[in-house]
């Protein structure tokens, strides 16, 4: 058990690659950090460096109050899933398990121990004694895991391990996932591009984005409170609709827009906030014209384009409101909805 | 597995098209293997006027025979030694070629120049470099004090022919351990790097048993290439000797028959070097198919 401190990390590959740009962060003792950004963004290098898979360029990485920048992956005391598993495939699921465990010395019987603890706690007790090949991915992929909890190392790094299953299974693992860490109350760091799989496993979430940390906060805090554009579209499905705000005072604001913070030329509005009946107390109106009807089941996408701007707009209502494809809709939204930035610098300016 | 099927609109298009490689066979392959087969069981008289039919005689002779029982095992010696040799450099020139990143496809351009050169140029160039007389490396090897000459030290002469035919195997052995060892999955490498293997531990236990398919393969090929491809290089460099120290069963059916013109026991040893050949591609198929370790 041990926190893991980074301090100003960056990695430039050769080519004058920056993938990460300076990053500094704190997982607690305990705590399911997730990393999460869109593909290219650095999650991985940024994790790999935690695990001693690649140097670092500059700053400072530390597990526990160890400094760990020069030490060998298996000095660390940390163990990695990766997104294929990487399993042996020459070897049992036992010896996979057990091949960490040897080269640190343990003695026969702990091993055998520590292989039945993980395997049964994985349900993968039957497996046994084959081999990675003749495994589902769902299978392999608790066998990926068990290897990683069968060593009881200081922390656990996940290269996107569930992108590799089918939708159902992922839900699946990652609930188990979930309730694992919480069992052993390992410190773990995750990296995931699917902001659906962050919201829900992650203690804190770490929005990355080109090499930079976007923000830091519980799923919640993010999910309220986007402190940048990018973490606002970023987070959230449907993502979040923008309008000028020069928009909406044309279409009459009524004054409700007076008190937007200083700066902000662009709100935010999720499609939840969205609504197609006038809610208590005081709201804007705007027009639009439905695109495109998509029923979801429990609720309902509608594709509009706002009147007279012709800009896509996505809203998000449960059950299936009675309305047609080319018909004008009006939907009504409250101030408190409103999230507000500033389309240069990218930043929220306040609420 | 469904495969491509062609119909052809007259039924001698496809014979035709058949032919010249069957014809080829026939001639070059069938028909000599028939005529060795058959001459292997007749004696021929010195001046080869008189043949006459002797059953299996040729055979029984060869297994009573000093010199070929030597040259069976001078023949299981070389291919032993030429297939470690070559196969044990080229996994480390491929393991050390496989971790560089830039210079990767220079190197491998580099090392496979020696597979392109003929057998018997390659022969006639040890030939020079280990000459008794005037090569370099006796010179050197006189220098720490030891007398090269393998034209008297039967070790010599087969530490001679080993070097030479293993060197221009390696080229080939090299290009699949590399392909093998890319083929290898990098994170397999550094799952085992965080499960607290040092670096030679991940190559005997991770790295080693999955490249075992292209190993097998490649043992066979070596085994065969050591003892039927090897004549030019033997021919240039030690002729056999001396006194039959790298007498091999190839070289020796050519010795015999063409020089001794003992054409019935070297039609018999021929047969046997066929047996040979096809034993080890059973071997080749059997395991192949059934892959090996995983
Ligand atoms: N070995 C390398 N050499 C040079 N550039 C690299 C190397 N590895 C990664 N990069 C670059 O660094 C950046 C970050 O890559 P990284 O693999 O960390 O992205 P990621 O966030 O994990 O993306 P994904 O979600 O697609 O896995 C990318 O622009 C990538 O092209
Ligand atoms: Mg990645």
């Amino acid at each position: 058990m041990a926190s893991i401190t980074l301090e100003g990390l960056k990695k430039t590959y050769s080519g004058d690659v920056q993938a990460v740009k300076g990053v500094d962060l704190e997982v607690h003792d305990g705590e399911f950090v997730v990393l999460v950004g869109p593909s290219g963004c650095g999650k991985s290098t940024l994790l790999r460096m935690v695990a001693g898979l690649e140097t670092i360029t500059e700053g400072t990485l530390k597990i526990g109050d160890r400094v760990v920048n020069k030490l060998e992956p298996a000095e660390r005391d940390i163990a990695m899933v990766f997104q294929n598993y990487a399993l042996y495939p020459h070897m049992t699921v036992y010896n996979n398990l057990a091949y960490g465990l040897k080269n640190r010395g343990f003695n026969k019987d702990e091993i055998e121990k520590r292989v039945q603890v993980a395997a049964e706690m994985l349900e993968i007790e039957e497996f046994l004694d084959r081999k990675p090949r003749k495994l589902s991915g769902g299978q392999r992929q608790r066998v990926a895991m068990g290897r990683a909890l069968v060593r009881e190392p200081a922390a656990f790094l996940f290269d996107e391990p569930l992108s590799n299953l089918d939708a159902k299974l992922r839900v699946q693992m990652r609930v188990e996932i979930k309730q694992l860490q919480r069992r052993l109350k390992t410190t773990s760091l995750y990296v995931t591009h699917d902001q659906l799989e962050a919201m829900t496993l992650g203690d804190r979430l770490v929005v990355l984005n080109a090499g930079q940390i976007e923000q830091v906060g519980t799923p919640m805090q993010i999910y309220a409170r986007p402190a940048t554009m990018f973490v606002a579209g970023f987070i959230g499905s449907p993502a979040m609709n923008m309008v000028p705000v020069e928009y909406l005072h044309a279409r009459g604001a009524n004054g409700l827009l007076d008190n937007l913070p200083e700066g902000t030329d662009i709100v935010g509005i999720r499609p939840d906030d969205m609504h197609l009946a006038p809610p208590a107390g005081q709201h804007l109106i705007v027009e639009s014209t439905l695109q495109l009807f998509e029923a979801a089941g429990a609720e309902s996408h509608l594709y509009v384009n706002l009147a007279d701007s012709d800009q896509p707009t996505v809203i998000r209502v449960s059950g299936q409101p009675p309305v047609a494809e080319g018909e004008t809709l009006r939907f009504y939204v409250t101030r408190d909805a409103l999230h507000p930035f500033n389309s240069t610098t990218g930043q929220r300016t306040g609420d | 597995m469904q495969t491509k099927r062609m119909t052809f609109p007259g039924h001698w298009l496809p014979y035709a098209l058949l032919a010249p490689q069957v014809i080829i066979t026939l001639i070059f392959f069938i028909w000599p293997a028939g005529q060795a087969l058959y001459q292997s069981l007749l004696r021929e008289d010195a001046f080869g006027i008189k043949t006459t039919f002797v059953g299996l005689e040729n055979f029984a002779r060869l297994f009573r025979d000093g010199d070929y029982l030597n040259s069976l095992s001078v023949t299981a010696v070389f291919a032993v030694g030429t297939t470690l040799i070559s196969m044990g450099l080229a996994l480390l020139m491929a393991t050390t070629v496989n971790r560089m990143i830039r210079s990767r496809s220079t190197y491998t351009t580099l090392l496979v120049w020696p597979y392109a050169i003929a057998p018997a140029i390659a022969g006639v160039l040890w030939w020079f470099i280990f000459n008794p007389s005037i090569g370099i490396v006796p010179y050197l090897l006189d220098m720490v004090g030891y007398r090269w000459n393998h034209r008297t030290s039967g070790n010599d002469a087969m530490m001679l022919v080993i070097f030479a035919a293993a060197w221009k195997q390696i080229s080939y052995n090299f290009l699949f351990f590399l392909a093998g060892l890319q083929s290898i999955p990098q994170s397999l490498i550094e799952a085992a790097a965080i499960d607290g293997a040092s670096p030679l531990k991940r190559f005997w236990t991770v790295v080693f048993p999955l490249l075992s398919p292209t190993t097998f393969f490649l043992l066979v090929v070596n085994v065969v290439y050591a003892m039927f491809d090897t004549f030019g290089i033997i021919h240039a460099t030690t002729e056999g000797g001396p006194s039959q120290a790298t007498n091999t069963l190839v070289y020796k059916v050519y010795a015999d028959g063409f020089v001794g013109l003992n054409l019935g026991s070297s039609a018999a040893q021929s047969v046997i070097l066929m047996a040979i050949v096809v034993v080890l591609t059973i071997i080749q198929f059997r395991f192949i198919e059934r892959r090996v370790n995983y």
